[in-house]
């Protein structure tokens, strides 16, 4: 009585070269993030001021550290995750792989696109921080660099979309399989978010570097990077929605219960991409009324993310009473917390419970006031990417990798030990943070040799480097835990993807359908950003390119 | 279930909309008030910026001014690594109005444990109001990264 989310229930595989082009992206991911993650402990350390980055290779200053950082696990990490992983549920729900030519090009811009970032960061030249804001100045291979791990998502996208043809001429008249429709729809709604920083980094910052230009426009600059600077968070978080709507029911021993209502959340986060304004609340040149219009836009994707907690929870609940949990709560207990997989995800759907709150807040127009750009903002957004996100990426890999490897997941005992440290150690450093912020306490600051300190900011400043050192030691688990199970994993004959199925089919009458159609969405985004970015763009049109800014910081 | 999917939708809703109209509370009937669209200072590619603002008032007079009885003006420049000047004296309860700038990158103007809390942005005039309403001597923070001496750009707001 239920219909799987994916064309062909049974009996479909990918060819190797594509399999092989998503362990790729996995792989190189995770090294990425491990660079970022030893970066990190250097960062947590730091509020605590205990200097540690004297004893780093290569890496000379706590800014240098900072940006390699941020590019490495908000940049590049998310990316690669999303485009291997992504395309893993793209091809499976359609039951078709894609365009080998475009995956593996989306693959190898990914990785020449990192490289150059990598070496402008690591020589020096590019200590700007994962935000760039002009008119500080980087290495023109950085711009550029980052530009390619851009162009790589889009060929991704590129790819889906002609699958998606093809799979609409083979099947007229019926509905997108709900696994695809997520996956495809994470990827137009970032095309439609990345195009503020193509623009920017393209029209204004590569030229700015490469001396074709006399100076940047910040005021602009910044603008265009918000534009895109918001809605990639929903580039990192919708492909882990991928897998708390389509897989973890399934991996719990539940169902997914309504088909519309996890569209109808897909089309809100494509509808509603300019929301970026509200990192710029405390700018100068924006307007009041224009800062009030993105805090109510930002507010109303914030519904979405509550219809996720429905629906999530829902399966959960399933999947719990029907291993026998009753009572109010007593279900949660009784979904399998034995399994690594599912364990690292709830655990990261809390956090993500504690990040929405709290990114509300920072949304919260007159409250962003006390706490725009200090602490609070990373000890909201650890929650968010640095555990909703990264947990889960880990809880896919807890399965995906010995589905990619034929392998067994090499101690799954370690492996729930990882998570619930990680869990717990980011509890602690983002509250750390968080207290901090609200006592005053800056963020990206080298608190090291900085002039000031209060000594309130003591206890705080304590917390962050407890938790950022236990989520280091766990992430340093999870590596071991990856290496042992490619090299050493038990050989087991390799499975299928856990995809769940809906207790409500998708109709094929009335107005559901239509929420396949995504070009009417596109549109209608398309057309809400230039209502609300218009007049700005209007009046900063010719940019004023006078800052002559200030070189490798 | 379809029964407790729209209760629970209309629930998050009305939620949402209370949180938006207490702030449209806090901004219309208690006054707090973003930093806005503001005045601009006009400078060209080639031109150095520091020079213009030398020119440009209220930037040509740095520093704590009466403007009317009771209320006063802080003019304000931050540039890499300081703020100009470093401390600012005000009287306590009086209303002061912070004007800030930026000479050369972007900068942040932040007094701790207060919401005065604004970027200054190259080219853009930063306006804040606020009354200290208990003396004390205050720690003025740059929280925007300005490069590699960022951590060293700080002053004081004495309030007596």
């Amino acid at each position: 009585m239920s219909t799987a989310i994916v064309a062909e229930p049974s009996g479909f595989s990918l060819p190797k070269s594509q399999l092989n082009a998503v362990r790729w992206n996995l792989y190189f991911g995770f090294a990425v993030l491990a660079v970022g993650v030893v970066m990190g402990l250097e960062q947590a350390l730091n509020y605590d001021r205990v200097g540690i980055i004297q004893h780093y290779p290569v890496v000379k200053s706590y800014y240098q550290g900072l940006t390699i950082h941020g590019v490495c696990n908000a940049l590049v990490l998310t990316t690669a995750f999303a485009n291997g992983f992504i395309t893993l549920t793209t091809a499976r729900g359609l039951g078709r792989k894609l365009n080998n030519a475009l995956v593996q090009a989306a693959w190898w811009t990914l990785f020449v696109g990192s490289l150059m970032a990598a070496y402008a960061m690591l020589v020096g030249k590019a200590s700007v921080l994962y935000t760039f804001y002009p008119p500080l100045r980087a290495d023109w291979t950085f711009y550029l660099g980052l530009a390619l791990v851009v162009i790589s998502s889009w060929l991704i996208s590129a790819a889906q979309l002609a699958a998606l043809r093809e799979w609409r001429r083979e099947h007229p008249g019926a509905r997108v399989p709900l696994l695809a429709f997520m996956s495809i729809a994470t990827y137009v709604m970032w095309d439609i978010a990345s195009a503020g920083l193509a623009v920017e980094v393209v029209v204004l910052l590569l030229p700015w570097s490469l001396g074709l230009l006399p100076g940047v426009d910040p005021m602009l600059s910044r603008t265009l990077f918000w534009f895109t600077g918001h809605p990639i968070v929903y580039f990192w978080l919708l492909p882990i929605y991928v897998s708390w709507y389509g897989l973890i029911p399934r991996q719990t021993g539940g169902v997914l219960f309504s088909d519309t209502l996890t569209r109808v959340a897909f089309v809100l986060f494509i509808l509603l991409v300019p929301v970026g304004f509200h990192h710029q609340f405390v700018d100068p040149g924006v307007s009041q009324g224009m800062k009030f219009t993105v805090a109510t836009l930002t507010f109303a994707i914030f519904f979405p993310s509550l219809m996720t907690a429905f629906a999530v929870m829902y399966a959960l609940e399933i999947a719990g009473r029907r291993r026998g949990g009753g009572g109010r709560i007593g279900w949660f207990f009784k979904i399998p917390w034995s399994d690594p997989s599912v364990a690292a995800q709830v655990l990261a759907m809390i956090a993500f419970l504690l990040g929405g709150i709290s990114g509300l807040m920072n949304g919260s127009f007159t409250m962003n006031l006390e706490i725009h750009n200090t602490a609070f903002i990373p000890g909201h957004f650890h929650l968010t990417i640095g555990c909703a996100v990264a947990l889960s990426y880990v809880g896919i890999a807890y399965w995906l990798i010995p589905y990619l490897e034929g392998r067994e997941l090499w101690s799954p005992r370690a492996a729930l030990v990882q998570a619930f440290s990680y869990f717990f150690g980011v509890m602690i450093f983002s509250h750390g943070l968080m207290a901090g912020g609200v006592m005053g306490m800056p963020r990206r600051t080298d608190m090291v040799h900085a002039s000031y300190w209060l000594p309130e900011w003591r206890i705080p400043g304590i917390m962050t480097a407890i938790g950022g050192s236990l989520m280091f030691a766990s992430m340093m688990l999870f590596f071991l835990i990856v290496v042992m199970t490619v090299s050493a994993g038990r050989k087991v004959q390799p499975g299928d993807l856990p995809f769940t199925a809906t207790v409500q089919p998708p109709p094929t009458a009335g107005w559901q359908p239509r929420l396949d159609r995504l070009s009417y969405w596109v549109l209608a985004s398309v057309a809400l950003s230039l209502a609300v970015y218009g007049p700005f763009l209007v009046a900063h049109f010719p940019p004023n390119l006078a800052s002559a800014g200030l070189l490798y910081p | 279930m379809e029964r407790y999917e729209r209760a629970f939708l209309a629930a998050s809703a009305v939620v949402l909309v209370i949180f938006l109209a207490a702030l449209a509370y806090s901004s219309v009937a208690m006054g707090i008030h973003l930093p806005s669209h503001n005045a601009m200072i006009h400078y060209q590619a080639g031109d150095k910026l520091r020079m213009v603002l030398r020119h440009t008032p209220p930037f040509d007079h740095l520093g704590v001014r009466e403007i009317a009885p009771g209320k006063y003006q802080a003019v304000v420049i931050g540039r890499v690594w300081d703020f100009m000047p470093s401390e600012i004296d005000v009287p306590v309860g009086a209303e002061v109005s912070f004007v800030a700038t930026s000479a050369d990158v972007i900068h942040g103007f932040f007094i701790a444990g207060t919401r005065v809390n604004m970027m200054l942005i190259p080219g853009y005039v930063s306006e804040f109001d606020y009354r200290f309403t208990r003396p004390g001597e205050y720690l003025l923070i740059c929280e925007e990264y300005c490069g590699h001496l960022h951590h060293t750009m700080s002053g004081k707001v004495v309030v007596k």
